[in-house]
Order: C-alpha cells, then structure tokens, then sequence
C-alpha cells in the first residue's frame, strides 16, 4: 500500500530543512504557536519549554544526546547503487547527490558505537532529512551489520527511527531490509542482547511494520506520528476525518504498544536505566 | 485509465499488474481446493478474531502433509467485503503466525500464498498494532524451524504481503507483481497523478523475471496458455509441481539449517557500494 502518502514526502524532505534553515533568533513554535528564542531552544534539545513540543533534530545531535563522549561511525562510505535505474521527476542519482550535498550524508542513517552511561552500546540514527528518512538497501545493510557488531561484541543496540517508510526509488530491494533486519533481530533476541527501539516523529510504514516495533522496549518521544499506513492515505479508505491525536505517541501507548513515551531530556537515563537492568550495573 | 488508453504491450510491467489483478484470477482457496487432499480450515487469532482475508489450514500436498495460509480476496461483491478485498488486518497476522507455530511445533513444512493489495489501511487496524503484528511476523518466521514456502500468486502488495512471506524458497507465478508501493500510489507520489500508473509499474521493476534478476525470487512458475485465469486447472497443477519440488529439496535439511538458509537468503538482498 501507499506508505509514501503526497503528504508524507512532503513533510519529510520540506518541513525539516524549512525548520532547520529558519533564518533569525527567533521562531514559532508549532505547539503552543509561541515565539521562542532559537538559542534558548537548542539548549533544551530542540524542546519547546512552554508547551514540550519536541522539534525535529538531526542525526548528529541525537548521537551527542546519547553518547557520553567519542562515538566511532561505522559504514560511513555506503552508498545506493541505484539498482532500477529508477527515473521519476529526476532521476534517483541525481536525488541521492542533491541530498548528500544537502545533509552531508550518503544515505538516510548514520550507526555509530561509545559509551552510554559508560556503557558500549551501538546507536543507529536515522536522518529524515534525506528522503523522509526512507529505508532502502543502505539503511538495511548498515542496520544489519550493526546488530552483527551487537551479536559479536556482545553490546547493546539503539535504534532511533524517523522515517517515511520503505524507499520506493529501491522497490523491493527496499521491502526486502524489512525482513532482513527483522531476520538479524532475531538473532540478537536469540543471544538476549537488548535491542532499544526509539520512535520519533515520524515513523510509520515499512520500518514501524519492521525493526521499530521488534524492540525489547519501544519508546517514543512526546507527539510523534507513528503507524502503519499514513494519515492522509486512512483517510482516503475510510473517507472521514481522523481523530485528533490518531497515531500519535500517546494514541500508541494507550492501544498498548509502547513501553513508554520519554520526554527527550530523559531519553538518556530512561536507556541507560533499562540496560542497568537487562544486563546488570557496571 | 481512460477509455482511449491503448492496450498496454502484453509483456509490459502494466499488462502483468492487470493480469495480477484480473477478475477471475485463481485466489488462494481455488489453488487450496484443487491441490491441497483432506483441507480443514483453521480460524482465528485467539485474540481477537477471525480474519477472512487470509485463511489457513492443513491437509494434504500430493500425500506431503503441509500447513497452508494465504491471503485470500472475493470474487464478487458480496465476497470481496467479506475478505475485506484480501486487505488483511492484524488478526489475520496472527492467526497466520499462530498457525505457523502450530506447525512448527508438529514439525510440518508451510506454504504460504501471497496475493494482497496491501495491509487494510484503517483506524481499527492501527488501533490494534497494523505495523507491529507484520513486524512480529518477519521476526518469528525467520526462526521457525520447519521448511517454508512462500508463493506470489497475484498481487504482492508491499510489507502486506511479506508478513507472510519470509520463505525458504520464495516462488513467483509468471503473471504475478511484487512490490514495494503500488503502481497507483506511487504515481500519485511522483506525478501527482494516479493515471500515470503504467509508468510507475514500468520503473518499480515488479515483474516476475526483474524480480528474479535482483535476486528477491528464487524462481518463476510459468503459467499456461494467456494466465493462470484463462487455464486455473492447468495453473494449479504447474504450482503443486513447483512447491511439491521446493519441499522435496528442504525435506532434508536440519532445523538449524533451515532457519541457517533463511537467513542468508534475505541477508544477502540489497544492491549498495562503499564510496572511498
Ligand atoms: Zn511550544
């Protein structure tokens, strides 16, 4: 089904390079429609201290929110192939050069291994800014060969999803990560290494219906849209308005399908907490 | 479409998303009946309930003994609502599993039949975890310790059809699609306009042989004559040849071969480089 709404390719690619190259000190804040102070904004992780409304953020600052220091990237140089030769408004190619040049990154994940709460852990990130965060061979592989690196130094995985879904420009090959991952989590299951997912906003089709829901815990940040089929494309099937607050962290945790929503500021602890517990202090 | 589109070339990538989707296309229970002795169906999640539009059973392959679960649409109108117009919901995931399990716990192979347009996009399938029973399924089949056989007989409808697919051996019938995103939703994405379809089904490369050269299929099963709706007796009897092949070569691997197998097969799909 339609897991690239209009809306959601929309949202993913536009909306996050809109907020991030806001020009000024100052800016709206999509919750509370408050003026708040950028600076001000940045020191509290992108959280809106009037309402808690959580701003979107890059690859880069969730790695330094989590980690206690270094982190060593893994990976770094893999790239698409383009395996359809996959032409739309433009051609694949041309879209995966523009992104890189726009995000400096060579697909939409960045995983990475350090301490967290002196702990080694291995931290896989997802960058919506690069084609709304979608999932295709690169981000199969990099996932999987993460959880291997789990499995053979036998540390914990975080996962932070932000993503439309399955990248359409791969067609199956990018179905196929979902079983592929999902093949590789069972495999830390098996060894009962702790596998943290962590939803942020948005997160829905082919990776909420893969690795994000597979979590030994699922958490989510305040507010995120997390689902299987976008909004724009229920709505379409069911020919009716959503209801306020469908699909959001909160809607999930009440249907029973998260362990929690985290306010960001306590992500870190809520982790570093849950791993004390699952493999032991120190 | 409208009524001046030419006919699309019989081998396009358009012409087999028709044929995938033809009317009087066999379903799963037409191949069910023909090639499956003794079949007693088995239904529901013991969760919530009974999905229609996947059924599941056993019974008999050619005297092998197989549990059989595939996702199954209507013919007419009265039916199609029925099975929902084979959108699954997350019940009939996991019924699906919960059959699947049950096999695997009497050490029975599985066959499982694909032919979706997709997981039912609705509120109550969000409300009761859409995206968490397809995930769950990928995660457990790729442990379950019996052969699996996974067939595309129509429409592989995206993560809705793969939640039953993670096979030892994954077939596909000559006529059938798989793929990520259908030709419409991907045309309203890209061109913003669903007619534009047959472009869409051209450039996400879902056809049988292009699945195949990608390596996402592991073989192709003709189908006679103008498809498998002209000839469903024919058709059914070259699927019992192919799955009845499959089975016969996992019959002899171990438990831990099996899970061993499935694994590498779907660890090795993805086309990628390492830029210096
Ligand atoms: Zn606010």
């Amino acid at each position: 089904m339609a897991w690239f709404t209009r809306e959601k390719s929309g949202v993913s690619a536009d909306e996050g390079e809109k907020k991030v190259k806001t020009e000024g000190l100052w800016l709206k804040c999509d919750g509370c429609s408050q003026v708040i102070w950028r600076k001000g904004l940045e020191e509290q992780h992108n959280v809106c201290d009037k309402c808690g409304f959580h701003f979107k953020i890059e690859v880069a600052a969730r790695l330094k929110m989590l980690f206690d220091g270094e982190y060593e990237e893994f990976d770094q140089g893999l790239a698409s192939s383009d395996p359809l030769g996959f032409v739309d408004s433009r051609p694949y190619k041309e879209r995966l050069e523009s992104m890189k040049k726009a995000t400096g990154l060579p697909d939409a994940i960045v995983c990475a291994a350090g301490e967290l709460h002196r702990r080694r852990v291995q931290i896989c990130a997802m960058e919506l800014k690069f084609i709304g965060g979608s999932m295709g061979a690169v981000v199969g592989e990099k996932i999987t060969r993460a959880v291997e690196r789990c499995l053979a130094e036998k540390s914990p995985l975080i996962v932070i999803s932000a993503s439309g879904g399955a990248r359409m420009q791969e067609g199956a090959i990018s179905l196929m990560q979902m079983a592929k991952i999902s093949a590789a989590l069972m495999k830390l299951d098996e060894a009962g290494i702790p596998f943290i997912s962590v939803l942020t906003d948005p997160t829905t089709g082919g990776v909420t219906a893969s690795f994000a829901m597979l979590g030994d815990l699922n958490i989510a940040e305040p507010g995120a849209l997390i689902g299987f089929a976008g909004p724009r494309v229920i709505e379409q099937t069911i020919r009716q308005k959503l209801p306020d607050g469908f699909q959001r962290s909160e809607f999930l945790l009440e249907h029973g399908f998260l362990d929690a929503v985290v306010p960001r500021r306590e992500m870190k602890d809520y982790i570093g907490a849950a791993f004390d517990f699952f493999c032991g202090k120190g | 479409m409208s009524s001046q589109t030419p006919a699309p070339a019989p081998d396009s990538a358009w012409a087999r998303v028709q044929l995938a989707r033809h009317p009087k296309r066999p379903h799963s229970l037409d191949y069910i009946q023909r090639l499956i002795a003794g079949f007693h169906e088995l239904h529901g999640d013991r969760r919530f309930a009974d999905d229609a539009a996947i059924v599941g059973g056993f019974g008999y392959l050619r005297d092998r003994p197989v549990m059989v679960i595939g996702q199954q649409k209507g013919r007419d109108t009265k039916q199609k609502l029925h099975r929902n117009f084979g959108m699954p919901k997350p019940e009939g995931y996991r019924k699906a599993l919960r059959l699947m399990q049950l096999a695997a716990k009497f050490r029975r192979p599985i066959v499982t039949l694909l032919d979706t347009p997709g997981a039912y996009p609705g509120i109550d399938a969000e409300e009761r975890g859409q995206a968490e029973a397809i995930a769950y399924n990928l995660r457990e089949m790729a442990r379950l310790p019996v052969p699996i056989v996974s067939v595309v007989i129509g429409e592989g409808g995206s993560g809705g059809a793969l939640g039953l697919g993670v096979g030892n051996r994954i077939l596909i019938l000559e006529n059938a699609v798989y793929s990520v995103i259908s030709p419409e939703s991907c045309a309203a994405i890209i061109w913003r306009d669903a007619a534009h379809a047959e472009k869409a089904a051209a450039a996400l490369r879902l056809t049988a042989p292009e699945l195949l050269q990608f390596g996402l299929v592991d073989a192709i099963v003709e189908e006679p004559g103008e498809g498998a709706h002209a000839e469903p007796d024919a058709a059914s009897f070259q699927l019992g040849n192919a799955l009845a092949g499959a089975l016969d070569e996992l019959s002899h691997l171990s438990p831990e071969q099996l899970m061993e197998d499935r694994y590498r097969k779907f660890r090795s799909m993805g086309s990628f480089f390492q830029e210096v």
